[in-house]
Order: structure tokens, then sequence, then C-alpha cells
């Protein structure tokens, strides 16, 4: 796996950080000149000697592209942990779903600047890399020679956990031994101005970044807007044992749906009946009984939609109080990656899996009374906590009223 | 600017772009950017911003596809610095 997060680049680094509840929610005074309501959000740090790790001189020339950075970042560092080579030759079992959102506004931006000037001509060679949606998994695919299927998917803020599931069937389906997946989002003003002009985002916490993003809590004043990528090789158990790879944990599979923008669904809110569904369906699709899920990666995203989450997952599950399974939410560490959600939120859930442990909610002290109905006040850790974890329910929705929900599993070698 | 003053500021240009350096290091007027410098077609285009740049050019499409190795395009920018 790799990660590069706004609480921490680096797998150690970020298992670290969100072990010890480490914010990576700063105030950006360009924000604050632009004039946005919500001036904070979280950009992951990227060192100089990481970016000639991942990347050639040449490739960091004219480089704007932040999603790109994060997700190279990312994806040739899942691709290193995962021990796997890099040769001259093809490599036709394995392949690449690298999603985003949007990619490289900062370089559409300059671009857009040229163009209007009648500078076209001097747009130079890697405008259409950096700013097509594609460009994040064409770019891996040339550093590590994939010849399988290599391509982007889009579903907004379930980008990453759609990729995860995408990938996974196409091994099922066994068209490929081996599948790098995950997700990535540009940082800035450009792609998190949609959503301070929606007035979804936190305006009172300019002062104090590091209380902003508050899923759970009944202080939830909207998301905080964040950036980063993740990325996660998945493999054939067959390939991996063949190999001797280090399994981290099972990918039992899970569902993909959209609730068509009926009901109470919209294209910013979620239909419940699809949600509930949407987990219904990875739970009945997996084999695994609601009662053997020992930990909830939710959504959460520190909205008014939070209590409407715990409720679907309740029903959905059939579950609540004492009976509900441990819930945690990571945009409580490092606010709202958008597209790059789903895959850091998933690189975090195989973490506490394999690792055994559930990181805290941060910011949450009075949780939301709609939410305490259906979950026991315990089973909202504010403390890392140490245990073994069997099951692991991991969901995202997206705007445009997309779900994505994926079951995990501790891996046992015997 | 004499021919062989150029093609050593041309050289420090395309010294990023190059994939093959032993070519590289025995440059020569007739060293083909693709073919002897393995430079990918695509950064074509950025030498030829490049050269702009170093040398306060302007650099037409017509001009642009002669520059496929060193003579042909220290002939190009000889050019544009007489007619500056």
């Amino acid at each position: 796996m790799g990660v590069v997060a706004p609480n921490a680049t680096g797998l150690s680094q970020f298992e670290e950080a969100i072990k010890s509840g480490k914010s990576g929610i700063e105030f950006h005074k360009e924000l604050e000149e632009l004039k946005f309501s919500c001036q904070i959000g979280g950009v992951p740090k990227v060192s100089q000697d990481l970016m000639d790790h991942y990347f050639t001189a040449l490739e960091q020339r004219g480089l704007l592209a932040t999603g790109l950075i994060y997700g190279g970042i990312a994806g040739q560092e899942a691709w290193e942990d995962a021990q796997l080579e890099i040769s001259d030759q093809l490599d036709t079992d394995s392949g690449i779903i690298f999603g985003t959102g949007v990619l490289g506004v900062e370089k559409l931006r300059e671009a857009f600047n040229k163009i209007d000037a009648k500078q076209v001509r001097r747009l130079g060679s890697t405008s259409v890399l950096q700013t097509m949606a594609s460009g994040i998994s064409a770019f891996l695919g040339g550093k590590l020679g994939c010849g399988n299927q290599v391509t982007s998917n889009s579903s907004a803020c379930s980008t990453g956990t759609e990729a995860l599931l995408m990938g996974y069937e196409r091994i099922h389906y066994g068209k490929a031994k081996r599948m790098l997946v995950g997700s990535c989002s540009d940082s800035g003003p450009y792609v998190w101005g949609g959503f301070d002009a929606l007035r979804i985002l936190p305006h009172q916490y300019n002062d104090r970044p590091e209380s902003a993003s508050q899923p759970l809590s009944a202080g939830a004043a909207g998301f905080v807007p964040s950036s980063g990528a993740g990325a996660l090789v998945l493999e054939s158990l067959e390939s991996a044992l063949v190999r001797d790879a280090n399994i981290y944990a099972e990918v039992l599979g899970g569902h993909l749906n959209s609730g068509g923008q009926r009901e109470q669904g919209s294209m910013t809110a979620p239909n419940s009946t699809a949600v509930i569904s949407c987990i219904s369906e990875a739970l009945k699709q997996t084999g695994v009984n609601s009662e053997e899920i020992d930990l909830i990666n939710g959504h959460l995203t520190a909205t008014a939609m939070d209590a409407t989450e715990i409720e679907n997952w309740s029903k959905a599950l059939g579950l609540e109080r004492e009976d509900f399974p441990y819930i945690n939410s990571l945009k409580s560490h490092v606010g709202h990656a958008l597209a790059a959600a789903g895959s850091i939120e998933l690189v975090s859930s195989v973490l506490q899996i394999s690792r055994g442990f559930i990181f805290p909610n941060l910011n949450c002290e009075t949780i939301h009374p709609e939410i305490l109905k259906h979950v026991r006040e315990d089973k909202i850790p504010r403390e890392v906590l140490r245990t073994k974890l069997n099951f692991l329910a991991k969901a995202s929705f997206g705007f445009g009223d997309v779900n994505a929900c994926v079951i995990l599993k501790s891996y046992n070698d015997e | 600017m004499t021919s062989e003053a150029i093609q050593a500021r041309l050289k420090q240009i395309v010294k990023p772009y190059v994939n093959n350096q032993q070519n590289f290091e025995n440059l020569t007027s007739e060293s083909n950017f693709i073919n002897d410098l393995e430079i990918n077609s695509a950064n074509l285009v950025d030498i030829v911003l490049d050269v702009e740049d170093e040398f306060d050019i302007r650099i037409e499409n017509d001009d642009m596809e002669k520059m496929m190795d060193v003579e042909a395009t220290v002939g190009v920018i000889q050019k544009k610095l007489t007619t500056k």
C-alpha cells in the first residue's frame, strides 16, 4: 500500500499519525486572500527528496498537477511495498484502476491563461498528461510497465472505494493477477471553490483548523476540504502465495449502486433506500453476517448527513445500540479528500485490520444525539483501541447519489 | 554568434530530455534528436520552447519541422538571430 495524506506522507508515518490522532488540517493564507468562507484544508507535505525518488527531473518540469504528484507517489510506494519488480518487460498480468475527480486544475489554469493570451503554442508537452482524467493511471502504467487494463474511474467521493471493487472484480473474473487500485485528488482553491460556494464547508474554525472536522459530533459544521492519494495492490491469493508476498488483508468483495436521485436522494444527498441496499448487498455477496462486523470505517464527512448515515448502517446491519459495531471516521484527522477519500480511508482500514487497532475519532467530545439513539457511546472510540479485528466494512458515498461498500477480512495464513 | 557557440548552448538545452547518454557525450552536428539521442518525440516541442527562451527568438511550425538534428537546429537558430 501507499499513501499521501495531509497528516502523513508514506505508509509507516501514516500508521503512526492515525494511531496518535494527528490532524492534517491547517489554515491557508491563500484561501483567506481569495475570500473563501472556509480558509482551512488538508494538503499533504511532499519533500523534494521524495519527489526525486518517484519523478525524474524531466517529469518534474512544469509539473503542477498535485493529484498526479500525490497519486504518483502513493501508487509507486504501493508497488514497492508489495515488493513487485519494475522491469523493462511488459507485465501483462498487472493492471491499474486509479481514479480521480478532476486532475491538474493548476495546470488547466496555466493552460487557460496561455490560450487566452494567444500562446497555445507555448503549452509544452505535458499539458495533456497533467489534465486528462486518466493522466494518473497513464503515468503509473508507464512507470510500472503494466500491460493489463489501465484506466481511471470517477465517481466523486466514492471513487477510491469503487476503484478497489473494480480491481477486485477484474481479478475475480480471472482477467488479471494483480491490480494497483487507488485514487487521488488535487489540492487548492480551484478544486475546493465549488464546495465553498455550496456553503457546505465550515467557516467558524479558520483560527482553530484542527478542531474543524467533527464527524459524528453534535457540533458538525460541514466537511473540511482536503486532498491526497491512497493506493493498494490487490492480488489473487494464488499469485500472492507463489511470490511469498506480504498479505495485509483479504478483500471479500462488496457492492456498488446508485440511488438514482429518487426519494430523498439528489445530486448532493443520498437516497437512504439505496445506501441500505448497498450495505446489505455487500454483506449478502460476501456471506458475512452483520454481527460479525467488528468495525465500520464510515463515510461520515461531518455534516448533518452523519446522523442519516448512522441510521442507514443501523437499518442495513439490523443492529442497534450495544450490538452496533465500533465505528470511526478518518475525516476527523485529514478532512474530506474528495476523490481520494475512499482510497486513503481504505489504506487506514487495511492497516487497522492488519495491525489490530482502531484509530480514535477526533473532535467528537459530544456525540450527536440522533447518533446515540443507534450507537452506544463506547462504540465511538475517542482514544486508540488495541483489539483484534476480523471483519471490517468500509463505505463511501458520492455526489450523484452513488454508493460503494467493501468488506475486508483479516488474513490468516493457517 | 558562431555555430559552435550555438551548438554548445543547444547541448545544455537538450540535456534533460536525452535518453542515450553515450551519444549525448559524443554529440556532433549530425546527431539526430530521436534516432541518436533517443529523445521522446513529444519533448521536441519542449526543446523548441526552451530554444525560444534561451535565444529570445520565435520559431514557427515550418521551422520546427526541420529541427530534427543538431545541424538543422543550429541553422534555424542562426537564421532567426540574424533576422532579429
